[in-house]
């Protein structure tokens, strides 16, 4: 039993011996537990040895466990010798019985050292002898396969990712022909085909035999190489004294850059003074040379010091007033030296601001200083801004009217009415209707104006017919046929349909409330600005009226700005109109229809009266429904008293009113003649497009990429063919065999071996059809053209 | 050695069907010679295949291709005109479709490719279009008078003679005095006139043969006539309803729904008929399906001006009160409505383009607007005003006064002084219009039909997809069913064409409120709580109110705690952090607040 023990020991040891050897070599063991227990025995034996001192007492100590095991019987011995003979020698351990002494590696290798050949196991044999420390913990299992996945991770990925730019162009490409390695069919151009062109036939191949033997250019049969080359060597000296310029210009350069950047660094007042004080001084000399020279150039120098005066004029850099002058000029009653340098500083100052005494320009130098102490726009009018109406104290350019002087009487309206400008609606209307009233009195006014103004110019004649060659009864004569040339005879005439007009109305007695003519509303117009709220009110207030009203008007007028927007009533309508001459006049209407219809005709035309004021109206009514309603939240009688006639208090009130967003301004808000509806068209709306779709950032881009239309509607066949071609197209029939990695690394692998083509086409800069291929290729392609032309080229 | 063939045919470019036939030479090169060629034929093939997948557009390419253009062929000649033909660019400013923005700059990766290859095919779309020009090389010529000598003083008659025999055919009367003024339509094409007699006369002919197709009396006041989406069937506004006649004259509709019609527009590529009636409603019938797509009070009164948009399909009405307002069927209210005269607007008339609307009213007044910006570019005085408006499709404007009939040219650029075509016919005007693809103007008065000849009125090029005005029976039919096929729904129709191409940029609030409009109710909308019925006096007023009280604002109340819960823990964090910091509090701090 001890014996067992023993030899267990030491196959232990020796265990421990071949495992240290062959943990180098291979990489893990595979089982954690196992080599754990491994260890655990490798301690015992450690221990054992190095108790291995007192190897007396431990043979007594054996001897004294045999002699007790015999004591057992006799059975027991017996068996024991008999074991004893497997265990000296057994083929399946080693035991050390017969050395008696545990194994140490020297032993291993004395009989080694005989063999010659293993000279490397010797090496690291010995190199374990001398290693001392144990080795370390085999990495656990999940750890060994995580490294390894991450590694093999890598690898796989470092594969796959060479066929990213492949998969990428696939992607990307217009259309892909299915199976992908296909030469296109059809006709091929000349230089393709040629470029792969072989002399073939034997005299062929002796006719280009002969052309490279004695170096003819196949393709282009001007030069031979030699003539080539001969002219290319005669540039070169060109070539090099060229470049042996330009190389000096930079250097000279550089030199003088740092001579620059030297100077400025320097720091010594002194030296800037000085060098300042000697430029100047230069620079008078240069001038006073220049006057006497070039007197232009001097000019302009002059403009320039003049230019340095203002400069220094306006600035106060030399004027003691900075932070360092101030100091200086406390310790300037004590410091000698601060006094000076403040001197020095106005001297400065004066040498700069002082006038230069040029006796040609002294008049035009005096005019800044008027500029200076007397701006223009004091005394002259300031530019008339078009824009704003209340900086205008003129009419505007068609001013001479002859409605002008009735209408002073309108300030006081306007004044009025800018007393309570905010009421109801039903006020409003009542003031429009005074308003109208009015307006028929200024209108009758005016026409009597223009009756004397007709009789008073001789040479406007109402009615003046030149080619009419139909007869016309009075009526026609004065209100449907007329040919006038200019805007007065115009104005004449059209008074005359007014009073022709009028004579209706008279007969008519009903319906026409007003008086109110299409004319007149064209002068009203053309001199009057209104409002829109009150347009109907300030129609009649011309530029006349506000130019007697004064102050009163502007100020109302801005102050109700806030509130409601302005129409300019000139906007609307105002296109001045063109006459056109017609050579034939129309015949006369039947007659019987004439009277009536012109009648009814001009009932239809004055139906709605004031066709603009009711335009803008509506217009008005649109705006204030498009705008949203402000929610009053305020409960009267909450937290206060309430009642009949009692309003909660303002500040109430101003807190419980749910302010709102304003809208986003009208289309139309420009377009006074002008109503755009602001719905939005829903039915359109389910057909757009409601979301950015994928690769777009922004509408623009999606638009823009969407405004060529692609069908043939718009586009040419070829057009649409090209625009609405397939994606990807497979043939019928034809296998389509994944893609292999040849077919992406082919350029890089393809060796240029054997030879060029017979012909090959270097047309122009290398652009023959083989260059216009991208990717890989390229570069393979670039080697072999770089191996022809080297094989070309003459030595 | 068929391998070898197989290499050489390769070589050749040619097709691989061809193989080369075997030469007496074949057997003599040696073997190792044909590998190197292989291999290098094989090189060059490649290169040709990667061409296909490089996602380059033809157009790019064709580029690069001109870009050589100029060099020497292998016969050494020089291409004496280099590169692709020059386009002008008026030319291409006229196939121009949107501004061009350089929008692949910002952009990168996938986006700036997709937004590179559109703009690649804008581009060559536009530049095939402009060069495609050149087959339209019919021109419009114009009337040119002799110095001293105005184009509206020459007569029809003059013009008749000295015009070729077919052309100065095209100048005749048709003297019908009987059934009182009468309107007039062409069809799309141009080769067919119906005419429509105030008295119920309405016939219909080819007016270039002067074959009569049909011709009838309706017995009945007839306010306007209008050819559907081919000669084979007409519309007629009689005095109570509107009817549909084919081209034999037999009625193939009533359409009660549609009473009191006076005017009448025809939209070709959505297939209906806009009416404008004397109750002030506007109506839309797809004549394709019968239906009535639209029915809107225009609470304007009685409609007997109306026109059409051609290009967005928009419907203009001209009102009493001096506005026109713009029309779709999709909204009940006007998209626009513009004040044009001080009197009531007589005639309206849009141009091709759908850039220039002109207008005339009873202030004697000729007006013509830009459309697109809504805003007046010529104002005209006319004499005595114009009653009936037409615009060719060249831009001459047709305004006839009384029974002169006054033909106008670019009124829209420049202000014009005088007519260029003048003619006097023998009763007042009642319709007139431009035939599409001919120098004619057909102009219906109360005593008969006038044809007439202006030079320079017609479409000389005309696209034989659309209106072809030489097409046989087959290729009508084959026309109708494509057009049929390609019909634009009404829900496209608006004031800007292009706007299907745009983005809906309205909010999702926007976009809900209007399916909510659309569906009736709310489709995200959350269930009223309703609480149960309880027996023994638990269904009391006040138990089922205390119920409801538990419930309600269920949402709000989580919102509010949540808001509540996270205050707190900012607090709480505050609080700590001022208590840890208090381990590195200054002297100073105590005195802080």
């Amino acid at each position: 039993m001890a014996k067992k023990r023993k030899v267990e020991k030491s196959g232990g040891a020796l265990k421990t011996s071949s495992t240290s050897v062959t943990v180098s070599q291979k990489v893990h063991d595979d089982d954690d537990d196992d080599e754990q227990e491994l260890f655990k025995t490798d301690d015992t034996v450690i221990s054992a040895s190095e108790d291995e001192g007192g190897s007396d007492d431990e043979r007594k100590h054996r001897k004294l466990l045999d002699a007790i095991s015999s004591l057992g019987g006799k059975k027991r011995r017996k068996l024991a010798e008999r074991s004893e003979a497997s265990a000296q020698i057994s083929e399946f351990s080693v035991s050390a019985e017969g050395a008696g002494e545990k194994i140490t590696l020297g032993d291993l290798l004395g009989t080694i050292e005989k063999i010659p050949v293993v000279d490397k196991t010797k090496k690291q044999l010995k190199n374990l002898q001398n290693r001392k420390d144990t080795l370390e913990l085999p990495l656990s299992r999940q750890q060994t396969e995580k490294i390894q996945r991450e590694v093999a991770y890598d690898k796989t990925s470092k594969d796959v990712s060479r066929w990213q730019s492949v998969v990428m162009r696939n992607e990307r490409a217009e259309q892909l022909v299915f199976p992908l390695n296909q030469e296109p069919s059809g006709p091929k151009k000349v230089e393709q085909v040629v470029v792969g062109w072989k002399a073939q036939t034997p005299l062929e191949l002796e006719i280009f035999n002969l052309l490279r033997m004695n170096r003819q250019p196949v393709n282009d049969p001007v030069l031979t190489p030699v003539e080539e080359a001969s002219l290319k060597a005669m540039s070169l000296d060109e070539a090099k004294i060229r470049r042996a310029e330009l190389q000096k210009a930079r250097v000279l350069q550089s030199y003088y850059e740092a001579k620059a950047k030297r100077e400025r660094k320097i720091k010594s007042k002194k030296y800037h003074k000085v060098l300042n004080k000697a430029k100047r001084k230069e620079f008078l000399k240069d001038f006073e040379e220049m006057r006497r020279t070039d007197p232009t150039a001097a000019l302009e120098e002059l403009q320039k010091m003049e230019l340095s005066r203002m400069e220094e004029r306006m600035s106060l850099k030399h004027q003691n007033s900075g932070k360092w002058a101030k100091s200086r000029a406390i310790m300037a009653k004590y410091d000698n030296e601060a006094r000076k340098a403040m001197q020095q500083q106005l001297e400065v100052n004066k040498e700069l601001t002082q006038k230069l005494a040029v006796p040609s320009e002294s008049e035009e130098e005096e005019e800044p200083e008027e500029v200076v102490t007397l701006p223009d726009f004091v005394n002259e009018a300031q530019p008339v801004d078009p824009t704003n109406p209340w900086m205008m104290g003129k009419l505007t350019a068609e001013a001479p009217e002859p409605g002008e002087g009735s209408d002073t009487e309108l300030p006081a309206e306007g004044a009025r009415q800018q007393e309570n400008p905010e009421e109801g609606l039903e006020e409003e209307e009542e003031v429009i209707e005074e308003e109208e009233a009015l307006l028929r009195g200024f209108e009758e006014r005016r026409k009597l104006r223009q009756s004397e103004d007709g009789d008073g110019d001789g040479d406007m004649v109402p009615v003046t017919t030149v080619e009419t060659e139909a007869i016309l009864d009075e009526r026609d004569a004065s209100g449907v046929v007329e040919i006038s040339d200019s805007e007065e005879e115009e104005e004449a005439e059209v008074s005359e349909f007014n009073s022709l007009f009028q004579k209706l109305v008279e007969k008519e007695q009903e319906g026409l409330s007003r008086l109110r003519t299409m004319e007149d509303m064209d002068l009203l117009s053309q001199d009057a600005s209104i409002e829109t709220s009150e347009s109907a009110k300030r129609s009649a207030l011309t530029p006349g009226s506000e130019e007697t009203a004064g102050t009163t008007t502007p100020q109302a007028n801005v102050k109700k700005r806030n509130k409601k927007k302005m129409i300019d009533r000139d906007d609307v309508l105002t296109k001045a109109s063109k006459v056109i001459k017609v050579p034939m006049a129309p015949t006369a209407v039947e007659e019987e229809e004439n009277e009536e219809e012109q009648k009814m005709i001009i009932k239809e035309a004055f139906a709605g009266d004031d066709v603009i004021s009711d335009f803008l109206k509506d217009k008005r009514k649109q705006v204030e429904a498009g705008k949203p309603t402000v929610a009053d939240l305020t409960l009267p009688g909450w937290g206060e008293w309430g009642g009949i006639g009692l309003k909660p208090s303002r500040r109430k009130r101003r807190r419980f009113r749910v302010k709102v967003v304003p809208p986003p301004p009208r289309r139309d808000q420009n377009l006074p003649g002008v109503i755009i509806s602001e719905k939005r068209n829903t039915s359109i709306a389910v057909h757009q497009v409601s979301q950015l779709p994928f690769p777009f950032e922004n509408p623009e881009q999606f638009e823009s990429s969407m405004r060529t239309p692609i069908g043939n509607t718009w586009n040419t066949q070829r057009t649409v063919q090209k625009l609405t071609a397939p994606k990807v197209i497979t043939q019928m029939g034809a296998i389509i065999e994944p893609i292999t990695q040849e077919d992406f690394i082919q350029g890089k692998t393809q060796v240029t071996t054997g030879k060029q083509p017979d012909i090959c086409l270097t047309t122009g800069k290398g652009q023959g059809p083989q260059r216009r291929t991208r990717g890989p290729q390229k570069k393979g392609h670039s080697k072999r053209s770089q191996q022809k032309k080297r094989k070309s080229k003459p030595i | 050695m068929a391998a070898h063939e197989d290499a050489d045919s390769k070589r050749a470019h040619v097709g691989k069907k061809k193989v080369a036939p075997k030469r007496y030479w074949d057997s003599t090169e040696e073997k190792g010679k044909q590998h190197a060629e292989e291999g290098q034929k094989k090189d060059v093939q490649d290169g040709e295949r990667k061409k296909k997948p490089e996602g380059v557009m033809p157009g790019v390419k064709r580029k690069r291709k001109d870009k050589a253009g100029g060099q020497k062929g292998i016969s050494g000649t020089v291409d004496p005109f280099p590169g692709s033909a020059h386009i002008s660019k008026e030319k291409l400013n006229k196939f121009r479709r949107g501004k061009k923005k350089n929008m692949s700059l910002d952009a990168s990766g996938r986006l700036k490719y997709r937004l590179s290859r559109s703009e690649v095919a804008s581009d060559l779309a536009q530049k095939q279009a402009a060069r495609y020009d050149l087959l339209l090389p019919e021109d419009a010529g114009f009337l040119e008078g002799e110095e001293g000598e105005d184009t509206c003083t020459i007569a029809q008659e003059d013009i008749a003679d000295a015009v070729d025999i077919t052309s100065g055919a095209k100048y005749f009367n048709l003297s019908l005095s009987q059934f009182g003024p009468y309107r007039v339509n062409y069809t799309k094409t141009g080769r067919h006139l119906l005419l429509g007699g105030r008295r119920g006369h309405v016939a219909c002919l080819d007016w270039q043969t002067k074959q009569l197709n049909c011709e009838m009396n309706v017995m009945e006041t007839v306010n306007d006539v209008k050819w559907l989406h081919t000669e084979a069937m007409f519309a007629v506004a009689q005095k109570k309803w509107l009817y549909i006649y084919d081209s034999k004259g037999i009625e193939l509709h009533c359409i009660r729904k549609f009473n009191d019609v006076l005017r009448m527009q025809f939209l070709p590529y959505h297939f209906l008929l806009a009416t404008a009636s004397a109750t002030g409603f506007l109506q839309y019938l797809d004549v394709s399906v019968g239906k009535e797509v639209a029915a809107i009070c225009t609470k304007t009164g009685r409609l007997d001006v109306m026109a059409l948009n051609s290009q967005n399909a928009i419907i203009h009405l001209g009102h009493p009160t001096g506005t026109v307002t713009l029309w779709s069927p999709n909204q009940r209210e006007p998209l626009v409505k513009i004040l044009c005269h001080r009197g009531g607007v007589r005639s309206i008339a849009v141009d091709k383009t759908g850039t220039y609307m002109v207008t005339s009213g009873l202030d004697r007044k000729l007006k013509v607007f830009d459309i697109r910006a809504l805003r007046p570019l010529q104002s005209y005085l006319l004499p005595a005003g114009a009653s009936c408006l037409s615009l060719s499709q060249r831009g001459l404007l047709c305004a006839s006064t009384g029974n002169i009939v006054q033909v106008y040219q670019d009124v829209c650029g420049t202000p014009v002084k005088k007519p260029y075509v003048a003619h006097r016919v023998r009763g007042s005007v009642w319709g007139a219009q431009f035939c599409p693809f001919e120098d004619v103007l057909g102009v219906g008065h109360s005593e008969g039909f006038t044809s007439m000849i202006v030079p320079g009125a017609g479409e000389p090029n005309f696209d034989g997809l659309d209106a072809n005005p030489y097409r046989n029976a087959k290729q009508r039919q084959e026309w109708e069913v494509k057009a049929l096929l390609e019909k634009i729904q009404p829900d496209l129709i608006g004031l800007d064409p292009g706007q299907l191409c745009q983005m809906d940029r309205a909010s999702w609030e926007q976009r809900h409120q209007d399916k909510v409009q659309a569906l009736g109710f709310d489709p995200l909308a959350k269930e009223k709580f309703t609480p149960r019925l309880k027996t023994k006096g638990r269904s009391s007023t006040g138990k089922v109110q205390k119920r409801k009280k538990q419930v309600a604002h269920e949402d709000q109340r989580d919102q509010i705690r949540e808001t509540v819960e996270k205050r707190l823990e900012k607090e709480k964090e505050k609080l700590e952090k001022i208590n840890t910091d208090q381990g590195q509090r200054s002297a100073l701090d105590r005195f802080r607040k």
